[in-house]
């Protein structure tokens, strides 16, 4: 079983790498974006072992985020 | 008086807490390593600056689970004095010893200057000083934005938890210019300056002692 993290900063926490990003994009030529974000993905592989769920969460929520500036998703894979 | 420094792996600033403090009279500091589980009966606990475990996943993410943390806590509840500089500023939010949060600097670059500090608040860590007295002092980071949602700032206002705010220029683009906060009681202080390098009249300024005088007493 693999877990798959996706940490990302909330809408109201300022992202300047994100704007960053729109500006090198802008450079290229490459106009159209709206806004850019950048966060983390995390993945964790627990071979044949299994995941509990709720207890992952807290994981989530204690070290692989920072619920005060991000947000984050978790999605368990086969 | 008897301080802890506390040493992580990728602490950088823990010697020169160390060589600040020898120069106060009466004060005797020592080196404490993060696995170990007891202060050593320390009167106060300086978490220094550096890059904690490299600063990997969030600055200071990783350290607060460090074993020594769990001390830290129990000394941060029964009242002893905790002063977090820079790293040890994001170990404590981090921890949940300090409200908020402090992200990546508004510019991106890690910036490193001496900035003028304003004293906003008399306090155990600034009751050398006088409220709207100036502290020039070094800051040195590239993740030093202060962060917190609009009720924490609220509340931080209201109690007065913000004793240093950057003056005449926000380096690092910090809500409401805060440089430096303490939790509610007012024994857990963070700041992102760092008064240990501004001790000596050789490093340029000397205003860092206020903060080490106002803790010693």
């Amino acid at each position: 079983m693999k877990a798959l993290v996706t940490v990302m900063p909330k809408p109201s926490v300022l992202d300047p790498q994100g704007a960053a990003v729109a500006q090198a994009m802008a450079h290229l030529g490459h106009t159209g974006a709206r806004k850019v974000r950048v966060g983390r993905s995390i993945e964790i592989d627990f071979g044949s072992a299994s995941v509990d769920e709720s207890q992952f969460h807290s994981l989530c929520r204690d070290l692989l985020s920072n619920p005060v500036i991000e947000d984050y998703t978790l999605e368990i894979l086969p | 008086m008897k301080f802890a420094v506390i040493q992580f792996p990728g602490s950088n600033c823990d010697q020169d807490c160390l060589t600040a403090l020898a120069t106060f009279p009466g004060v005797t500091a020592e080196y404490v390593w993060h696995k170990d589980t007891s202060l050593g009966g320390c009167d106060a606990v300086i978490v220094p600056g550096g890059f904690s475990y490299g600063d990997y996943l969030r600055c200071g993410a990783i350290a607060r689970f460090s074993p020594i943390m769990t001390a830290v806590k129990n000394h941060a509840a029964a009242g002893g004095p905790v002063l977090g500089i820079c790293n040890g500023f994001q170990i404590l939010c981090e921890s949940g010893l300090l409200p908020g949060a402090l992200v990546r600097n508004r510019g991106l670059h890690f910036i490193c200057e001496h900035v003028d500090l304003k004293v906003e608040t008399s306090s155990r860590f600034t009751a050398a000083a006088a409220p709207g007295d100036l502290l020039r002092i070094p800051i040195a980071h590239g993740e030093g934005c202060y962060f917190a949602d609009d009720s924490t700032l609220r509340d931080l206002a209201e109690h007065g938890q913000v004793l240093l705010r950057y003056h005449g220029r926000n380096p690092n683009g910090s809500l409401e210019n805060i440089a430096g906060i303490t939790n509610r009681a007012g024994n857990v202080f963070g700041l992102m300056p760092h008064p240990e390098r501004a001790c000596d009249p050789l490093l340029g300024s000397t205003d860092g002692r206020v903060i080490f005088q106002s803790l010693i007493g």
